[in-house]
Parts: structure tokens; C-alpha cells; sequence
């Protein structure tokens, strides 16, 4: 589920409260949004991804992490790299070439097993 | 509150994931004014746009086409038909090659320069179609739930109504034509991309009088890291599956043997690690969906080599085939002024009662909405401005107007949970037996008359009440086929039954009924129309 909005990093442009399909986030007083239907989050990662600044992450669990998770902590995933990962992945972002150009997947048919038959 | 937005349109299309966004396109590109409404945000909603697909895009080529067609005809259970498998196969060659032209997709190149469009990456598929989208004038309404259709003196849909829920505004939309494009429904299983899927297109279908097809078809489960969200159930093709003590849970895979998967789950944990991956595969893994990493980088594991525990997350007629019925070329529903398109719709026309998701479902959004978009553009036109200056009268029942007292508002939380206790177990959903069914339909149906007479709420009940009419027709359509045949297995009919070759329609919201529906035969025209 969603667990972090930098206040570091955070823009105000808005695009993470236009673009969650679930409509999870409030505008913050601040102009940055609030997490404020954190229980509505399916965990896509979709917000990550619209993200211009990486200032969002969300935690792969289905439910929320626990309040002394790193995974809620900003500095470990900044250190560790986590933060902005996905937009990384996809190849978001000015001068990065997009994911879509390179996905090419494997091939995916059945595989023998040694010594096993396959299922 | 502010004052109600009213808005006329040639075409509305409600849900923009890809059957909608084409419908849309193709409305548009026939001349006819579109309004594209969508729950959450055309771009990021849907099944599609969190993942990657598949698309069954084969070349226009005599011998290809006939293999894809006869690939899954065995695992479909012979309810497919060739002529709708050809049509799709068309369409979505034409759709893929202007996605890439048009919609500027950015396909991969192979070393020898040829182009591969046998699959899209979900985000930046749906970035691509919303652009084309606002290039081609369609107006789009983000965070907009449709709560109900509207219909003309006749009978005929004229609109909707629904509230945009960011600026808590009430809305209504007077179109010619509707088409519904709202994905199927997953139970709030929080299955990736799936927890706007709650079924509510069938919903309103059904309260206008059109029927459903291939609800039986509708256990589709999904692999998931218990830690996730992420199905990505084509990558555990690699996976050895094992007990918690490390033993291998004999028989246990990612497509037949996925029941085994399931009876596990009932009593102990399933661990799984993807050590049949080799170095390229693995590699090729990362590039085709980035994705189905995330949970795992973020966890810290490294799926090839550590056992991670999994879980069946509900994919219900997402990955099912069962959906509204389609009873003409055009995607029309027999409801006049209503069409159908994508995971909404049976996709038993190409699939008949097994699909693994993607490739099929993928190729069936763009061509349906394709039919769909155009069909309702010319019912549009042919309607002329009169269309749009009829009398309508709302089509919505319960949760929106209850016929006895109202109960609270926040009633709808107890009833999802009670028909996710009916639906997402295993032992009473994937592994099918007649007297467990006949409890669930029996509990389900004493919810639905609680909820009709009591139940009053705003989009999230009306979610609800979506779900609990879509487990009744899943229940009543499994029921009426005794049988084992495409994923929808019984335990207590263990085998196919060759009298029960026949499609099942259902319908209805106080009384259920089904019928049998007989699919259409082969014939040599069909094959010629392949090639």
C-alpha cells in the first residue's frame, strides 16, 4: 500500500491525486497531498509510476506495514534505492528510454523439468 | 453541494480501460461527440494498465490463424466459436498496427529489425490511448462512478448518472448510445489493478433487462507472493512449488496444476521459488514485466534462488470468461441504445470457458470495442439530435432506491464482506461441489433481499450490491452445469458431459433463471473467413 509522499520532494503538481484509480489521496493544506484513504490502495503502483519527482512509494504488502517498517522510512528508501524505482523500471522520465521499447519477454512454453514430467 | 453537471453526448462509454478507451476512439473517429466516464483515471484503471499483457496478435497468415484458433479449443471446453475467433483475430491486427502508427506505441524492434506486437506494457499502453483519446476530442471524466443508467419512454438506454467524487458533484450524461466497458469483477481481491473491477456495467445491464453468458466461468485465481499484489501467474511457469518443510508439492504448477496449489492453500502455507529460470530468461523476465519484480526488490528476495510464500489471489470474470451477452456482430446486448465491450462482456466467443488472461482478453477489449464504439456511433446518428431530448426515467434499484426502510449508509461493508466470504474461498468457488454452491447461492440470496429492501448508500454500495448480484449469476450458472468443463471445475461432476456442449445463459435480479444456449456450429464458411 501507499506508505510515503516526501514532503522533500513533493512538487504540488497534483498528478498523483488525478492519476489513482482509487482516488486515495486529499490535498494537504500544503498543496501536498495526504494519504487519506490509505485502505482503498490496491497496490498497483500507478501513482509511483505518474510521479515527475519520486516522491511517492508504495509497499508491495496488500495491508498496511507497520509504523517502524523501513519500508516506511524515507531514508532507507532512498539509500537502498527503492524510492523512484518503478518509474526507473518502466523507463519514465526525461532521457530515459521507455520500458516498452525493450520488453522483450521470455519465451514462455512448457519447460521439462529433469527428470520430471512436466505439469 | 454543487449543482448537477449535465452533459449531452452523441456515444457515452462508461470505463476507460482498453475496450472502453477503443470504443471511444472509434465512436470519435465516426464522427460522433463522446463522453468517456470512468471510476478512477483513464490511464491508470483497469486490470490492463498496472500490468503487462499478451495480445493474440497473429499475422494474416492461413496456417498461423488456424493454430492459434485450434490452441485452446481442448482447455476451452469446444465453446468457442471460429467465426468470432477470425473477426478478433482481424480486428486486432488492424488495432495493433495503429496503436503502433497512430497511437504512437512504442513496440519493441528484434535484432533482425522486424517489430514485435505480441504483447504491451499496461502503463504505457493506457498513457498512449488516453492521449489519443484527447486528441481525437473525446471529453473525459476521471473519478466520475456511473451509479445508474437512464432510460427513454421505450425502454431504450438515453444516458447516466453517476457523481464526480473529487468535487462531490452529482452528474448526468444524455447520450443517442452507452456503451458499457467496465471490466468484469474480482471481489475486491485486491488482485493486481482489480479493486475497480467490482462488476457495477453488469449490474446496470441487468437492470435494463439484457442477460449474461459463461457466468460459471468465472473462478479465475491468480499467483501471487502472499507479500503482493502482483499476479503475474505466466512467470510461475518457472517456479517449483513446495511445502513449508521444503518438499515438493507433487503435481503443483502454474497452469493444470493449479487446483493442487489451491487444496494446499486450504491447510498449509505453499512456498515457491523460480529456479527453472535460466540467466536469459531471467533477464528477459525484467524487461518484459518490471512489474512482477517490484514486491520482490522491495522485500529484499531474490526469486530464483529463495522460496517465497504464495497465495490464489480471485480473478473472477477478470480472467473468467463470463459476461454481459452478446447477441450481434455490433456488440449489442438486445437492450436498444446499449452495447458491450471488453472483460464486461463473455468473451466465451473466442474463449469459451477458459482463458488465461492477456493475450485473448487483450485482443477481445480492442476488438469489441472496437464493434461496440462504431455500432453505438450509427445508433447515435441514426437517433439524430432527438436522441439526445428524451424523456428518462432512472434505472437504478438496490442500494440507490430500497423498497422498504433505509438502513445506515455504511451498511455496504458488511455486505462485501459477506459476499467475499461466499466467493473468494477456494473450497467453495475454485473447487466447485453442488451442495456447497447451493449454501452459498442460498446465503447470497437472503442477502439480496435484505440489501434491495433495506440497502442505501452512494457509489460504494452500489459496488456491493454489484458483487452480490454477480455471485448469484456465478452460482446459479454453476449450478446448472454438472459437469467439469474450462475452469470451472466440479469435484462432484468430475468429467465433461458431451450432452452439456452448450453455452449457459443467466439473468435476472429478484428471480434468477438460466437457460442453455446452443453455440453455433463449424462450418467451412468459418475457416474460409479465417484465412
Amino acid at each position: 500500500m501507499i506508505e510515503l509522499v516526501s514532503h522533500d520532494r513533493c512538487v504540488t503538481c497534483d498528478r498523483c491525486i488525478a492519476a489513482c484509480p482509487t482516488n486515495v489521496f486529499d490535498r494537504g493544506a500544503d498543496g501536498v497531498p495526504v494519504i487519506a484513504r490509505q485502505s482503498d490502495c490496491q497496490t498497483c503502483f500507478m501513482c509511483e509510476a505518474y510521479c515527475p519527482t519520486d516522491a511517492l512509494f508504495v509497499a508491495p504488502q496488500p495491508a498496511p506495514v507497520a509504523a517502524d517498517d523501513p519500508l516506511r522510512d524515507e531514508e532507507y528508501l532512498i539509500a537502498s534505492g527503492l524510492l523512484g524505482s518503478y518509474r526507473a523500471g518502466i523507463g519514465w522520465g526525461h532521457g530515459r528510454t521507455p520500458g516498452a521499447r525493450l520488453a522483450v519477454g521470455p519465451d514462455l512454453k512448457p519447460i521439462v523439468r529433469p527428470g520430471k514430467a512436466t505439469t | 453541494m454543487i449543482d448537477i453537471l449535465d452533459l449531452t453526448a452523441d456515444v457515452l462509454v462508461i470505463g476507460g480501460g482498453p475496450a472502453g478507451a477503443w470504443a471511444a476512439l472509434k465512436a470519435a473517429q465516426a464522427g460522433a461527440d463522446v463522453v468517456l466516464v470512468d471510476k478512477g483515471y483513464t490511464g491508470t484503471s483497469g486490470a490492463t494498465a498496472s500490468a503487462g499483457t499478451g495480445v493474440w496478435y497473429v499475422e494474416p497468415e492461413e496456417s498461423a490463424r488456424e493454430a492459434a484458433m485450434a490452441s485452446r479449443e481442448n482447455l476451452n471446453g469446444h465453446l468457442s466459436d471460429r467465426r468470432w475467433m477470425a473477426r478478433v483475430l482481424d480486428q486486432t491486427y488492424a488495432n495493433i498496427n495503429e496503436l503502433a502508427a497512430a497511437g504512437r506505441y512504442p513496440f519493441p524492434t528484434l535484432a533482425d529489425g522486424t517489430a514485435l506486437r505480441r504483447g504491451v506494457q499496461g502503463p504505457e499502453y493506457m498513457r498512449r490511448m488516453r492521449a489519443w483519446l484527447k486528441r481525437s476530442g473525446v471529453r473525459i471524466l476521471d473519478h466520475s462512478p456511473v451509479l445508474e443508467l437512464l432510460t427513454d419512454p421505450t425502454g431504450a438506454v438515453a444516458g447516466a448518472a453517476g457523481r464526480r467524487r473529487q468535487l462531490d458533484q452529482p452528474y448526468r450524461v444524455r447520450a443517442g448510445s452507452v456503451v458499457l466497458a467496465t471490466g468484469g469483477c474480482a471481489f475486491l481481491s485486491r488482485a493486481l489493478g482489480c479493486d475497480v473491477n467490482t462488476g457495477d456495467g453488469a449490474l446496470f445491464a441487468a437492470e435494463v433487462g439484457a442477460a449474461f453468458s459463461g457466468m460459471e466461468f468465472s473462478n479465475a485465481y491468480a499467483i501471487a507472493p502472499v507479500f503482493s499484489t502482483v499476479t503475474k501467474t505466466a512467470y510461475y511457469n518457472y517456479a517449483t512449488f513446495s511445502h513449508e518443510d521444503g518438499t515438493v508439492l507433487e503435481g503443483a504448477g502454474s497452469q493444470r496444476g493449479r487446483s493442487v496449489i489451491a487444496r494446499a492453500l486450504l491447510s498449509e502455507r505453499v512456498f515457491a521459488v523460480l529456479d527453472l529460470a535460466d540467466e536469459k530468461a531471467q533477464a528477459a523476465m525484467r524487461l518484459g514485466q518490471p512489474n512482477f519484480f517490484l514486491p520482490f526488490d522491495r522485500m529484499r528476495i531474490n526469486p530464483f534462488t529463495d522460496r517465497f510464500p504464495i497465495t490464489l489471489l480471485l480473478e473472477g470474470t477478470v480472467r473468467g470468461t463470463g459476461g454481459i451477452r452478446v447477441v450481434d456482430d455490433d456488440c449489442s446486448t438486445g437492450v436498444p441504445g446499449l452495447y458491450v465491450a471488453g472483460d464486461a462482456a463473455t468473451r466465451e466467443l473466442i474463449c469459451g470457458g477458459f482463458t488465461g488472461g492477456g493475450s485473448h482478453n487483450s485482443a477481445w477489449a480492442m476488438s469489441s470495442g472496437t464493434w461496440a464504439g462504431r455500432a453505438a456511433a450509427r445508433h447515435a446518428a441514426t437517433l439524430g439530435p432527438a436522441g439526445k431530448r428524451r424523456r428518462l426515467t432512472a434505472a437504478g434499484r438496490a442500494g440507490l432506491r430500497p423498497t422498504g426502510t433505509p438502513g445506515d449508509p455504511g451498511d455496504y461493508r458488511e455486505l462485501v464482506r459477506a459476499v467475499q466470504a461466499e466467493t473468494h474461498p477456494y473450497d467453495k468457488n475454485y473447487l466447485r461441489r453442488g451442495e456447497v454452491l447451493t449454501g452459498a447461492l442460498a446465503t447470497l440470496d437472503e442477502r439480496w433481499a435484505e440489501a434491495s429492501a433495506h440497502l442505501r448508500g452512494d457509489v460504494e454500495a452500489r459496488q456491493a450490491v454489484a458483487m452480490l448480484a454477480h455471485a448469484r449469476w456465478m452460482y446459479t450458472a454453476a449450478l446448472a452445469r454438472p459437469e467439469t468443463r474450462g475452469m470451472h471445475k466440479r469435484l462432484d461432476h468430475p468429467q465433461a458431459d458431451p450432452l452439456r456442449r452448450h453455452r449457459l445463459m443467466v439473468g435476472g435480479l429478484d428471480e434468477l433463471w438460466s437457460a442453455a444456449d446452443p453455440v453455433r456450429p463449424h462450418t467451412p464458411l468459418d475457416l474460409a473467413v479465417a484465412s
